[in-house]
């Protein structure tokens, strides 16, 4: 098992209960010593972890969609999405039940033609955004410039066949 | 205009023959539009959005000629329950309070459900075995919706849905079964476990939790991920054929083994049709359910096996206030059931037992 800050081995084991939910961390030798592991009275778990990780290990109750504001406990009670965004939130609890529910995991059936490429298109708009203010931020006129005229030429394309 | 439709006796004048076991087919496809939470989830003015933008959407596509849009508050009660009782519209969309519709076709094999469970409840049914003409239809219609509206759709997960039991291709397939010999010789539970296994449902006539009127049961997949459309049908078509198989020899078996006792039943019934003056829907169902089992025999003219289908739905609380009119008690609807059953059945001959002496 390796150390959850390096990759050395790790040698210290760690385990938490934080707002009814555990917390499992292995360290080495000289992490546990750095961030004062030695010293129990003074230790979080969740100060050791980055804030991402600790969300992922909560997920199970505090989940919840800002896209609708379905909540984890809901979709247990109801059985019952609220918007599309939910299948992204809830994808780690959805997972296990989908697999015992259908004869597979993964769609095998009609493409929706129009709404894949209009998907498609929305995405391909979306990042070319973000590389151009990537760009500007950066002070990279010269790519900038190319982002802008490639922006243009997509919307133009679309608006063309629309 | 929506009333009249539901009024007409057949809007389909090609309409097939009906056949033993098999009384009816249907598709559903389940559909969400991008960018609105699910009905469930959905304030009144997303709801009208979806709507409008639906109804906009189905304007002129192949497969929706001469069909009409109502919006479900705009019915009155009565209307609902004989779109429940036609298997149009879901209980559940007959109780919805705002901004939910129905897209409804002239000869009534095409029903939309807007904000149901879904934002869109595509239904294409047909009478009698027959999974590619019904497929044909309800995908030209969802294609053509498509090509105005973009779905919530993921490139692994396929169509989107309210409920994952529905994610993928969004599809029901189900057809309705007429299995009196499997009930009469109590095999129907064990039938039931058996087909469960395959990932294929058995529910009463009218849909989830509903009993079984008339030995009518709705078979249909249970899984919707994982397999294409067609391989879903295929499935569950071999599964048909096995129960047409098991149902047909259960069938000879009871005359077989007990030739008196259902010859004795299915006479009965009739007599009882002629004769009737007051008459509850559930006993009606049980005694069409032996007509159409005695025509499947043989012992009585082919036209009485669609005479019967045709009743099951017209026996039902809303259709009898349909045919009178107005809302009617239970007490007298009894009797007005009653007498349309005495009409229609007056004439009907005594059992022919001569091929089956």
């Amino acid at each position: 098992m390796k150390c959850h800050h390096c990759d050395k081995q790790a040698t210290v084991h760690l385990t938490q209960i934080l707002n009814g939910q555990m917390h499992k961390m292995d360290l080495c030798e000289s992490c546990a010593q750095a961030k004062g592991v030695t010293n129990p009275e003074n230790l979080s778990i969740s100060s050791l972890m980055d804030k991402v990780e600790l969300e992922v290990d909560t997920s199970a109750t505090s989940m919840v969609c800002e896209s609708c504001g379905t909540t984890h406990q809901e979709f247990k009670k109801g059985g019952r999405l609220g918007c599309e965004a939910c299948y992204h939130v809830f994808r780690p609890v959805l997972d296990p039940l989908l697999d015992g529910m259908h004869a597979g995991t993964k769609h095998l059936g009609k493409i929706p033609a129009g709404s894949e490429s209009r998907i498609h298109f929305e995405q391909s708009i979306n990042s070319l955004k973000k590389k151009l203010q990537d760009a500007v931020e950066k002070e990279d006129f010269e790519i900038a410039a190319e982002l802008r005229d490639q922006l243009r030429d997509l919307e133009n394309e679309s608006k063309a066949t629309a | 205009m929506f009333h009249k439709i539901l009024n007409k006796e057949s809007g389909n004048k090609k309409q097939p023959k009906a056949i033993p076991v098999t009384l009816s087919t249907r598709i559903r496809l389940a559909r969400n539009l991008r960018q609105f939470p699910f009905p469930g989830r959905a304030e009144v003015s997303q709801k009208r959005a979806v709507l409008s933008q639906c109804i906009d959407a189905m304007s002129g596509i192949k497969g929706l000629n001469n069909s009409i849009s109502v919006e479900v508050d705009d019915l009155s009660e009565l209307d609902r329950q004989i779109l429940v009782e036609q298997h149009l519209i879901s209980p559940e969309l007959s109780q919805v309070e705002e901004g939910s519709g129905i897209v409804l076709t002239e000869d009534r094999s095409c029903c939309i459900m807007i904000n149901e469970e879904d934002h869109l409840r595509i239904q294409v049914l047909r009478p009698g075995l027959d999974f590619s003409s019904v497929w044909k239809h309800v995908d030209e219609v969802d294609s053509g919706i498509e090509s105005a509206i973009s779905y919530a759709y993921d490139g692994e997960l396929g169509f989107l849905t309210a409920c994952p039991t529905n994610l993928g291709t969004g599809m029901r397939a189900s057809v309705m079964m007429h299995l009196p010999g499997l009930v009469m010789s109590k095999n129907m539970d064990k039938v039931i476990n058996a087909v469960n296994q395959l990932g294929i449902a058995v529910r009463g006539l009218f849909g989830e939790g509903s009993d079984a009127n008339g030995s009518i049961f709705q078979i249909s997949n249970q899984q919707t991920l994982g397999e294409s459309e067609s391989a879903i049908i295929d499935r569950l078509n071999s599964t048909l054929e096995s129960l047409v198989r098991q149902e047909n020899f259960a069938r000879d078996k009871l005359l077989q083994d007990d030739r008196t006792r259902l010859v004795d039943k299915m006479s009965r019934a009739i007599g009882s049709l002629k004769t009737c003056h007051l008459i509850q829907s559930s006993e009606a169902m049980d005694l069409l359910s032996l007509v159409r089992l005695a025509t499947d025999f043989g012992m009585m003219p082919e036209k009485f096996r669609g005479l019967a289908d045709r009743m099951f739905i017209e026996v039902q609380p809303g259709h009898v206030q349909l045919s009178a009119g107005k809302a009617i008690e239970p007490s007298h609807r009894d009797e007005l059931r009653a007498e349309l059953l005495r009409n229609h059945f007056v004439r009907a001959p005594l059992l022919d037992l001569s091929s089956h002496s």
